[in-house]
């Protein structure tokens, strides 16, 4: 569902904090304070901020940063986790080389 | 706050978010709608990151020449981020004799439109890039052609539009447009009427639907094509690479990954909904393709897939027109499936037409009323 999104609305300054050095996207090396700095330059969405800044994007695919990048992201908003879309999953599951993503034949034959 | 701006833009994606840029920076005000939860959702995150001119539409090439010559070189500097330009040059592959053929119209095309455009041979396009298999025997080469990251490139434009006073308003979806005093003036959503003293409709295929309720039509259709990104390998060529068959095209990206698209020809039975699906036999097949051409990558891992639309025209090149039975209506849309490279050059020509100032290049090929028999 897409609810109406205004992204002039206050959402306050961004406030430098002691954590935004860690690490929360360990796949792509993304860092709390880029997530905040990253909202607060109007990317109020999980989807933007993974087109943005690759967190969640690298070989995991989000598996183990997802929660806590859409925690980051909803108090800088000041909205509660539950009201952030998830981004979307794509095929495949896993990574997978191209020799082997590429060869549909059963069997091998 | 109030729902009027002297500029309403429909569509957030490149398009849209790069006309609020230009007009936020000359000190209009502006509101854009997009209808999806995220900006820049539809072909603007969707696509290769080609800024091509080689195999452009006479018509629509010097919107492309100008971009790379005057507006991409300086766009990280201009918003602030990086776009992730580079300009080192587009190879279209040729495997046989009638790839060769294809390949030599297309050169002596973009030749006779003062293009820096060759046809090398096998050996000539492995010195370029000696990753490309010996199956290759040919290629036209553009050294000026490129890349760039749309993902980048259209949220820089939106956070720096953003930053300058444009407003953007997400899950808003445009249902009509209406008239007040025989000139466009309202945008009606499902919950808000927003008005503007001009109206840029840039929302693709679905600009069609929209610009129907004032009684115009564009004549476009909508195609899926899919995209797929590998896991980053060390830097291996920065050319942007196509065939003379279209199996695929792509390019390494700054962060290593490799980004490439194409399609299996069966996207006309993908049911689905709307909702950008991938179907499973079409990234595979873009990987056969890979493989034959840069036989080294067999090995490299597929990490993501993902689908768009293209909102392709009839006649193959975009409408960027102001509408005169619509007065205060302008229209950007039918980009064909190669809007990205164009977008900065069209971005600052909609805020010209939108100012009612003359343009820089001249849109008279792209005006909406061509389609007249």
């Amino acid at each position: 569902m897409c609810k109406i999104n205004d992204r002039s609305r206050n959402i306050g300054q961004y406030i430098p904090a002691p954590d935004d050095d860690m690490i929360i996207c360990r796949c792509e090396e993304v860092t709390k304070g880029e997530i905040r700095r990253a909202v607060h330059a109007g990317l109020y969405t999980i989807t933007e901020i993974r087109r943005y800044l690759r967190a969640g994007m690298g070989l995991c695919q989000g598996q183990t940063c997802a929660k806590l990048v859409k925690g980051i992201v909803a108090k800088e908003l000041g909205v509660s986790p539950a009201e952030l879309e998830p981004a979307g999953s794509r095929a495949p599951m896993r990574p997978i080389e191209m020799e082997v993503f590429g060869n549909e034949r059963a069997q091998g034959r | 706050m109030a729902d009027t701006a002297e500029v309403i833009i429909i569509g957030g994606g490149i398009i849209g978010s790069a006309a609020a840029y230009y007009l936020a920076k000359n000190g209009t005000s502006v509101i854009v709608l997009e209808k999806s939860s995220n900006i820049g959702d539809g072909g603007s995150s969707r696509n290769g990151g080609g800024v091509r001119q080689s195999g452009r539409d006479p018509r629509e090439l010097p919107l492309a020449m100008y971009g790379v010559e005057h507006m991409w070189p300086t766009l990280s500097e201009e918003l602030g981020i990086n776009v992730e330009y580079h300009k080192e040059g587009n190879l279209r592959l040729g495997k046989t004799a009638r790839h060769k053929e294809i390949l030599q119209g297309l050169t002596d095309r973009a030749v006779a439109c003062g293009l820096d455009v060759t046809m090398i041979d096998g050996a000539e396009v492995r010195e370029i890039n000696p990753y490309l298999s010996e199956e290759v025997i040919c290629a036209s080469w553009c050294p000026t052609d490129g890349h760039a990251n749309p993902l980048a490139a259209t949220l820089g434009f939106y956070m720096k539009a953003r930053s300058l006073g444009a407003r953007f308003i997400t899950g808003e979806e445009a249902l009509r447009i209406e008239k007040v005093k025989s000139r466009a003036r309202k945008v009606v959503t499902k919950a808000n009427v927003y008005e503007g003293e001009k109206i840029i409709v840039a929302c693709g295929y679905e600009s069609r639907a929209l610009v129907r309720t004032v009684g115009i039509d564009v004549p476009m259709r909508k195609e899926l094509i899919e995209a797929l990104v590998t896991e980053a390998e060390p830097q291996m060529f920065p050319q942007m690479l196509g065939t003379a068959d279209a199996d695929f095209y792509g390019h390494q990206t700054e962060h290593g990954s490799f980004v490439f698209g194409g399609a299996s020809g069966y996207e006309e039975m993908n049911e689905d909904g709307g909702r950008n699906m991938t179907m499973s036999i079409t990234a595979p097949s873009i990987c056969r393709g890979i493989m034959k051409y840069v036989p080294k990558l067999s090995q490299t891992k597929i990490v993501r897939t993902w689908a768009g639309y293209e909102d392709v025209c009839v006649d193959g090149i975009p409408v960027i027109s102001p509408v005169e039975e619509v007065s205060g209506l302008i229209l950007a849309c039918a980009f064909t499936g190669h809007g990205f490279g164009i977008a900065p050059v069209v971005g600052k020509l909609l805020s010209e037409l939108t100012m009612e100032q003359e343009t820089f290049l001249d849109l008279t090929e792209f005006r909406y009323d061509r389609f007249r028999g």
